[in-house]
């Protein structure tokens, strides 16, 4: 009895994951969700440091009103519409002839992302000690460099977890790419289960690699913050006030 | 030299914010080695007067003549006069995410690398020249093997002396000091004071807010006594400390000595 359930069980792994080198279109998902991610993360956090940035200098001197303005209204759309329609429109309509799925889906989260990175960015900025751009502007720097050289490394690096922490994230969400048939790794065990008639197996092996990437990364977000209270300490300090 | 014509001139400032007059019509000059210390009580507007000097306040009215030129015109290019004027802050205002030697020669190396281009040399030089130069003000004040530290590591006192020799590296004509000891621990307040002392003996124009009455009468040429925001007494130390004249100057020191 024993025996052959677990023969059945394994031959029902075997079929999801080995059989036809279907081992392969799991790799394949799971580079392509890699792929939206990193490509997410970036646009996202250029967005959204841009965003923070503008809206600390528009407080600082008051100069860029209608850019902040602008900047509120996206974060305040992005964040009040489904991710999965936003995805539909650019999908169906912006990008409509433009075949490269995998972009699309990256574009999309990044445009996404950048409004959450935004606000994630902002508490980075107001981290920074005003005195910081006082003593840049009192030894006749400009306002763009004391922002580069001193008020951005030190916001970003204020930042860093949580920005990690949204990466992490969206290795997750993208997974909604899969609505309009971009082939990441969510997308996956639907394939298999269309030739195999089992969806179990399927389901649980894309489970499993989500869950390995996501605890690996966080094992890599878990050294950066013991590394960056260790610079602290020693000296890289952002707070040292 | 120019040495009748004053280095600042300050003419009818005023500065507000909101509805709060802060500095109500201030004029006075301050001339080429000149060491002013500004005291009167909290809230008078001395750290309001000393930031309008190098316009990190916007004046609202008034002038600020600064070699030749108005620096309280908006269309004026402020960064060129702060590079001639230094400053230094109550809470040093290092910058964190740089080594103590970083600190120093940054300003230096990003504004005038061009310029030494310019003129011939190549950046690396000038870079040196500026490395130099820095570890050349690192000893004087006796930290040069804290070069490569960050901020977050030293001592208060050591954080001044190190924002005030970075102030000097970019060569001012004038330096600004607001309450620069009273952030610092009281066994830390010497060393900083002494630093200010030998640039004082040295010669360099100065402009001081602090609350140190002892060092003030060391060091000022002249004393201003502000109260709500107007100078309500100036003089030599000797004159305003020994024989004030303003029943407000002799309540003030009544209460700090
Ligand atoms: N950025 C600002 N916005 C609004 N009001 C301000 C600002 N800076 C200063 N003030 C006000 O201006 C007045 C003078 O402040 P200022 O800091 O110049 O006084 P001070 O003489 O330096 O006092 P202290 O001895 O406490 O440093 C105060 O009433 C203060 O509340
Ligand atoms: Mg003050």
């Amino acid at each position: 009895m024993e025996h052959i359930l677990s023969a059945s069980v394994f031959s029902k792994f075997s079929k999801a994951f080995f059989e036809q080198g279907r081992w392969k279109m799991y790799l394949e998902g799971l580079g392509n969700t890699i792929i939206i991610a990193v490509v997410a993360a970036l646009i996202g956090t250029v967005i959204g440091v841009t965003f923070a940035m503008v809206n600390y200098l528009n407080k600082k001197t008051g100069k860029l009103k209608v850019f902040s303005r602008i900047a509120n209204v996206y974060i305040t759309i992005i964040r009040g519409t489904p991710v999965v329609l936003q995805l539909m429109i650019l999908y169906f309509v912006v990008f409509a002839s433009w075949d490269n799925g995998i972009m699309i889906g990256a574009i999309t989260f990044g445009l996404n992302s950048g409004a959450y990175v935004a606000e994630i960015a902002r508490a980075g900025f107001e981290s920074v000690d005003d005195g910081q751009m006082e003593a840049g502007r009192s030894l006749g720097m400009s306002t763009a460099q004391t922002m580069w050289h001193i008020v951005i490394p030190q916001a970003v690096k204020n930042c860093l977890p949580p920005l990690f922490n949204e990466f992490i994230t969206l290795v997750k969400e993208t997974a909604i790419v899969g609505y309009v048939g971009i082939m990441d790794l969510g997308k996956i065990p639907g394939l298999i289960q269309s030739r195999t008639f089992d969806y179990l197996f399927p389901l649980v092996i894309a489970a499993v690699m989500y869950l390995a990437v996501v605890l690996v990364l966080t094992k890599i977000l878990h050294v950066l913050e013991k590394k960056m209270a260790k610079s602290d300490r020693n000296g890289g300090a952002v707070n040292g006030k | 030299m120019e040495n009748n014509k004053p280095l600042i001139e300050v003419k009818n400032l005023v500065k507000s914010f909101g509805d709060n007059v802060v500095l109500d019509n201030i004029s006075t000059n301050i001339h080429h080695g000149e060491k002013v210390v500004v005291i009167g009580p909290s809230g008078s507007g001395k750290s309001t007067f000393l930031r309008c000097l190098n316009c990190l306040e916007d004046p609202t009215d008034g002038e600020i003549i600064f070699e030749n030129e108005n620096i309280a015109d908006p269309k004026v290019d402020i960064n060129i006069h702060r590079q001639n004027m230094g400053m230094v802050f109550q809470q040093f205002n290092l910058f964190n995410n740089k080594t103590v030697l970083e600190n120093i020669m940054l300003a230096p190396v990003i504004i005038y690398t061009k310029k030494a281009v310019a003129e011939g040399k190549t950046k690396e030089q000038f870079k040196k020249e500026c490395y130099d130069k820095a570890m050349e003000l690192l000893r004087r004040i006796g930290l040069e093997d804290k070069a490569n530290v960050y901020p977050s590591t030293l001592s208060g006192g050591q954080k001044q002396r190190i924002a005030i020799v970075r102030a000097l590296a970019m060569n001012p004509k004038v330096m600004l000091f607001d309450e620069p000891t009273s952030a610092l621990d009281p066994e830390m307040v010497g060393e900083v004071l002494d630093l200010i002392k030998e640039l004082a003996d040295e010669g360099m124009t100065m402009v001081i807010v602090t609350h140190e009455m002892g060092f003030a009468r060391e060091v000022a040429t002249r004393v201003l006594f502000m109260a709500d925001g107007n100078i309500a007494e100036e003089g030599t130390p000797t004159q305003i400390f020994d024989n004030p004249q303003n029943p407000r100057t002799v309540q003030f020191l009544k209460a700090v000595l």
